[in-house]
């Protein structure tokens, strides 16, 4: 679908060096000064007319995003670039850090710019040691090419880059966790308001984005919005990594145009689903978070916010996990409450209490040693979790559960039926 | 003033505020567990959820500011479901352990679990069960009963800045703790119990003792400081099994310090219950009243009575004291004082033996020098309090200090150790800050005032004072008193104006005086006083008063009367009674009107009522109960600017042993070991 | 067998009497100190913890728990708090060779488990465990983010994907070995790529 002169990662595999000579040979910090004369309202116009949405997860609109920034304010503005990658299913940001640091860094500048950030951090989860080493060395090569630093360009801007290590905490993948750990506290998320733009990182407006969301910014800004604006569909505009893993011949990562047909991208880019398409049983289109579909929903499902959202799942980070039919799909649904029972920062009661609990009933259920009854209840418990925790950790902790019950619940109760009759 | 809709009703709220807040205006109870007025907000627990229009999902109260136009309903099905939902999620891992738990009968969980519980548990796999935390002598934890509510480690980074709880691990492994179990060091730890809101962190020497139903609670007052917290004291029979803070704003807000709290056991040990003299071989027997009346009619029938000097003790109510001046002045006696420390006043001068700000007043301070004092151990709520005001993120507030370093947890610029140091206060850098301020309060410890220098530093101090404050209604020159009986006794002028500025201690160890009549003062350095120096100790407690004495009076202490006590404001506050004295022992003012009558005299009262009536008519501001009087500004006289090199420490050297209560109370010594034996090895 | 963890804070036996960092760290760390903001000095913790830990040999005693607060005028709890709450941090020695399964979902999917299970048959030790000769310790860990090379498993700082029975028999016998190893996926891909 998407024409080859559209890419916009074009070393995403690594097949050609990372480094800042062949990343300026592919055409990153070319023409970036000219991008810093437009003023910052120009830049985030630009943003918002190109329908960038978040590549996080939520899929806010990041020119909005960025118009949050307190304009005309002395006070010190930071850009926070969110590489705490994490979601299961998800590895497009490594992908970025390892192969094209100099997208993601040029973006960091324009980005903090526009923004009017002087000072950004990137936060990169701490298992990322190879990748983080790249981008540290892509930092350095920018500072003595005079990209980063004082008098960029010998234009008035200055700009520093800071690489912060996470340390195993999936849960910092929140925007506010992500800040409280920058702070040095344990990743627990703030409550909001005040939100990031106002009061930050080190009390002050920040800007938190994903590595990805801000790797497109100056290829956006340098083909134009409406280059971007009509890739994709309308409202789900530009293209995306995505990420292809389970039960498929090639599991592989692909940058696409949002919009693309589901059915397609597995069977062009990952050589189909083990067994055939018809051994297909289920898809998590979005990252372990969002509820899976089941095969007849994948049959003409396109892979963007709003379709996913319309089908009852989520284009969440693109990460898509395909199920076979020879899998047991509650084995695989109960592994993933084992990760959010493990990933609750603890401090809240519904997502502390309600993950260990869900956990274990789903351990239960995958040896069908429950009732009919606790299977209600189970269902119950995620609505419980779901819309009163401080974060989105409790409602990812609840939707993939509520996904299985919304589709496999009947299968569900045969089996722990067959089985109290033997 | 934002108008907002509470369950559809109009309600017109002050800016600023919470939902939560908004909602207890209008007398509407949101249940709340991590919610603290005087706690940052942690919105943790969940329970506050309200529905608000416009928000898909219910909003935590505690957190949301209100805003113009608001819609909040509290009672709606998207509510009570949410609130149940959280209930259970706080019970599935709570022990059902509430007939044995110290909290059962006041736990808000227990409370709010019979509004919001479900009654049966759908939770069928085993409960958490948390290894249980060493935090010291005062604080028994059951962590399996935890509901991580946080309250506590706020407490501890907020309020009393030892910083020492933290969370270790995460999610439904998140355990409370100090860092590897340490004892907790903090002289206001026992509030974590309040606050606590089940049995997780209770009281270690209450723990199994009583249920909340069965205690008389008696309002009143303390006296193991010169700030004067209210309190509550919950007794059983004849004794005190508890003490409880009660809030009071101008004053304790709603703490209490551990000494407050904990060191009411010391009442049950070394009690004076009887007359005692010593016998010609040196050892002490009992003897009747009438012998130890006798004795005391051949003193002060004596020629040289005047060779007999008095001295009230630390902790004397007003009444007491002013029961024995009656008798003192019906014989003719002058030769008496109240201070043990000789520390500097200036008679009849409330503003010179007073914190004259108020401890409210610090709130409205712009600056604070302390001079000597190591406050969070002579009076730790008022440390917790300069400590809030020296991190309100809204100005910036400085804290000056000169003395010796104390760890106070609260950030200070230091001026110098020594006395001499004091005239750094003059440097072009801090004048600029002095100068800057209009409301300053400078605290005065007792360590300097005691001293040979503290006429000229509290001379030195005033008249720096005066010459920044420009509001006339502004008295920043805070005396920070050690004893809840010193105000009142200086308010009842019990010293001879004529050799104030005498040391009187010293005299008494020079031997200048036969008799000494110790009306509860027991800080004298015993073995410094003459062999044949006759002592009569009037008391409650065989202290180190008692083992030297010739002759023993017994006195009912503090719970065992009631009496007015002035604290370090000069606010009258009274004392009540919890209990009768041990052994029918009799108030001072009776024993004085038996002893005057063998000396054939009257006393101009009959009863507790008309000796007050006598106080009040010489002393009318001891009737002005609760209430905080300022003190215009004083005049200083003329002082020096030379400074001795001396490095000015405190005189509380021990925060958990400062008169003869503590002293005996066994909590007191196991924190006295513990504690400071920590503070030693850092 | 049984499941220890790493995040147990060692016996004291295990403990080292004193900790400092070295000269080169400690140059490291001076530098961390100053990216961040003079009064966030908290902000140091982690990035000086994980240094703590590579001095270490891959764990975090508690005294350089207490040089760290030390270091940075922190009170001990948060440091504690921190190494406790993070999953990278070890509290109990670890091999010199830390193999950490990921066995979450996507892995899950392309056989993760009998990967954990050779791991544990092969060094005959369970999760949170060294074996004998100190060389081998074992984790079972959540997401390493390489979902799409699965299964996948990181060994001290470096990842191994797209492996199988053989190849990751075969990279245990390197390291025992000390034989030469190669990083990365342990097919003939070079990273993300589809397979042609």
């Amino acid at each position: 679908m998407i024409k080859k002169e559209n890419l916009i990662f074009t070393n995403l595999y690594g097949f050609n060096e990372p480094s800042i000579n062949f990343a300026m040979k592919r055409g990153d910090w070319k023409g970036t000064s000219k991008i810093l004369k437009l003023s910052k309202q120009e830049i985030i116009d630009k943003i918002k007319d190109s329908g960038l949405r978040g590549r996080g997860g939520a899929g806010f609109s990041t020119g909005m995003k960025w118009d949050f920034m307190p304009k005309g304010s002395s006070r010190q503005h930071y850009l926070v670039i969110n590489a705490d990658e994490g979601e299961p299913g998800t590895c497009k940001d490594r992908d970025i850090i390892r192969n094209e640091p100099h997208k993601l860094l040029e973006g960091c500048l324009i980005s903090g710019y526009a923004i009017g950030a002087t000072k950004c951090y990137i936060y990169i989860r701490g298992e990322f040691f190879n990748e983080a080493s790249i981008l540290q060395k892509a930092i350095e090569d920018c500072y003595n090419r005079g990209f980063l630093g004082k008098k960029i360009f010998g234009q008035n801007i200055n700009f520093d880059i800071y690489l912060h290590y996470g340390s195993g905490a999936y849960v910092c993948g929140e925007e506010t966790a992500l800040i409280e750990s920058l702070e040095g506290k344990k990743g627990q998320p703030r409550l909001k308001p005040p939100f990031p733009a106002n009061v930050g990182v080190f009390g002050k407006p920040t800007t938190v984005n994903n590595v990805e969301t801000i790797a497109v910014v100056p290829t956006i800004l340098k083909r134009g919005p409406n280059w971007f604006n009509n890739l994709g569909r309308e409202n789900n505009c530009g293209s995306k990594i995505f990420c292809i893993s389970g039960h498929v011949n090639n599991p592989c990562n692909v940058e696409e145009e949002l919009g693309v047909p589901l059915k397609y991208l597995i069977q062009k880019y990952a050589g189909d689903v083990i067994g055939g398409w018809n051994n297909l049983q289920a898809i998590i289109p979005g990252g372990s978070s969002v509820p899976l579909l089941p095969k007849n929903e994948c049959e003409n499902v396109l892979m963007d916010f709003d379709s996913l959202k319309n089908a009852g799942s989520g284009l969440g980070t693109g990460g898509i996990i395909v199920i076979n039919k020879q899998t047991d799909i509650v084995k695989v649904i109960a592994r993933l409450s084992e990760f959010y029972k493990h990933e609750s920062c603890g401090q809240c009661t519904p997502c502390r209490e309600g993950t260990g609990w869900l956990m274990r009933v789903m351990n239960r259920l995958v040896n069908d040693d429950c009732t009919v009854e606790e299977v209600e209840m189970l269902e119950e418990v995620t609505h419980q979790i779901e819309g009163h925790t401080i974060c989105a950790l409790g409602d990812a902790a609840a939707w993939p559960i509520q996904g299985l019950l919304k589709h496999f619940k009947k299968d569900i109760l045969n089996r722990i039926q067959k089985k109290q009759v033997a | 003033m934002p108008k907002i809709f509470i369950n559809d009703k109009v309600v017109e709220v002050d800016d600023g505020i919470t939902v939560l807040q908004a909602c207890e205006i209008s007398g509407i109870e949101i249940p709340r567990f991590c919610y603290h007025e005087r706690l940052s907000i942690a919105g943790n627990c969940r329970m506050c959820l309200v529905e608000m229009e416009n928000s898909t999902k219910p909003v935590a109260s505690c957190a949301m500011p209100v805003a113009e136009g608001m819609k909040i309903k509290t009672d709606s099905e998207m509510v009570v479901k949410a609130r149940k939902g959280v209930m259970e999620f706080l019970l599935i891992n709570h022990p059902l352990d509430c007939p044995i738990c110290d909290q059962g009968g006041e736990c808000d969980l227990q409370d709010q679990a019979m509004a919001y519980g479900k009654g049966l548990s759908r939770f069928v796999e085993n409960k958490r069960a948390v290894k249980d935390k060493h935090l010291g002598p005062l604080i028994k934890t059951h962590m399996t009963r935890c509901i991580h509510c946080t309250r506590c480690i706020r407490f501890s980074e907020e309020v009393s800045g030892n910083n020492q709880l933290g969370t270790i691990g995460r999610g439904e492994d998140t355990e409370i703790t100090s860092y590897l179990e340490k004892t907790i060091d903090s002289e206001l730890s026992g509030n974590v119990i309040d606050l606590c809101p089940v049995g997780a962190l209770t009281s270690k020497p209450y723990a199994f003792v009583a249920r909340p139903w069965e205690l008389k609670k008696t309002n009143s007052i303390d006296v193991f400081d010169a700030v004067g917290s209210n309190i509550r004291l919950d007794s059983k029979g004849d004794k005190i099994l508890r003490v409880l803070p009660r809030i009071n704003e101008n004053i304790n807000e709603e703490w209490i310090s551990d000494k407050t709290r904990f060191a009411y056991d010391g009442l049950n040990h070394q009690r004076i219950d009887r007359y005692y003299t010593r016998n010609n071989d040196g050892k002490i027997s009992e003897c009747s009243e009438d012998t130890a009346v006798n004795i005391l009619k051949s003193k002060f029938t004596d020629p040289k009575k005047n060779k007999i000097f008095s001295l009230c003790g630390n902790l004397i109510d007003c009444e007491s004291i002013f029961s024995l001046k009656l008798f003192l002045e019906k014989i003719g006696l002058k030769n008496y004082d109240c201070r043990q420390d000789n520390s500097f006043f200036i008679p009849n001068k409330r503003s010179s033996y007073i914190f004259n700000s108020s401890i409210s007043g610090i709130d409205e301070s712009d600056l604070c020098v302390i001079i000597g004092s190591d406050i969070r151990k002579e009076a730790p709520i008022i440390g917790a309090r300069l400590r809030k005001k020296s991190l309100d993120k809204t100005g910036d507030y400085n804290v000056v200090r000169i003395g010796y370093q104390y760890d106070l947890s609260i950030d200070a610029l230091e001026l110098g150790k020594s006395f001499s140091s004091l005239t750094n206060l003059q440097n072009s850098k801090y004048t600029k800050l002095l100068k800057k301020s209009k409301k300053p309060i400078f605290i005065i410890g007792q360590g300097p005032l005691c001293s040979s220098e503290g006429e000229n530093i509290f001379n030195f101090v005033l008249n720096l004072h005066n010459r920044i404050v420009k509001d006339p209604n502004w008295n920043g020159l805070n005396i920070l008193q050690n004893y809840s009986g010193r105000v009142g006794a200086l308010d009842l002028e019990f010293y001879n104006k004529k050799n104030i500025q005498k040391n009187n201690i010293e005299d008494i160890y020079k031997g200048k005086y036969e008799t000494l009549y110790l009306f509860g003062a027991d800080e004298l350095e015993f073995d410094k006083i003459p062999k044949k120096t006759f002592i009569i100790y009037h008391g409650h407690h065989g202290d180190k008063a008692a083992s030297r004495a010739d002759l023993i009076i017994p006195m009912p202490c503090f719970t065992e009367k009631e009496g007015i006590y002035v604290n370090l404001e000069g606010r009258a506050q009274i004392s009540r009674q919890v209990k009768m004295p041990i052994a029918n022992v009799e108030h001072s003012s009776i024993f004085f009107s038996k002893l005057a009558s063998s000396l054939g005299f009257q006393n101009d009262y009959s009863d507790l009522g008309s000796l007050r009536e006598i106080m009040f008519s010489r002393y009318p501001i001891l009737s002005k109960i609760n209430q905080f009087k300022s003190e215009k500004s004083l005049k200083p006289s003329a002082f020096s600017k030379k400074f001795s090199k001396n490095v000015i420490i405190s005189n509380i050297p021990n925060f958990y042993m400062t008169d003869s209560v503590s002293r005996n109370s066994p909590t007191m010594s196991s924190c006295s070991l513990q504690i400071n034996e920590n503070q030693n090895k850092l | 067998m049984s499941e220890n963890s790493f995040k147990v804070i060692a016996e004291d036996s295990l403990q080292p009497k004193s900790f400092s960092f070295s000269s080169d760290n400690l140059v490291k760390a001076k530098n961390i100190i100053k990216m961040y903001p003079s009064n966030y000095k908290e902000s140091s913790i982690m990035p000086l913890l994980s240094i703590a830990q590579n001095q270490n040999n891959g764990w975090v005693p508690k005294k350089a728990i207490e040089y760290i607060s030390d270091l940075i005028n922190v009170p001990e709890i948060k440091v504690l708090e921190l190494a406790t709450f993070y999953s990278m941090y070890n509290l109990s020695p670890v091999g010199k060779f830390h193999i950490e399964v990921c066995t979450t979902s996507p892995c899950m999917l392309r056989g993760s488990d009998s990967m954990l299970n050779l791991c544990k048959k092969k060094l005959g030790i369970g999760i949170g465990q060294v074996t004998n000769d100190k060389l081998f310790s074992l984790g079972k860990v959540e997401c390493l983010g390489a979902c799409v090379n699965a299964p996948v498993v990181k060994i001290n700082e470096n990842y191994f994907e797209d492996i199988n029975s053989q190849s990751l028999d075969q990279l245990i016998n390197n390291f025992k070995d000390n034989k030469k190893i190669k990083i990365g996926p342990q097919s003939e891909r070079k990273g993300s790529e589809p397979r042609k």
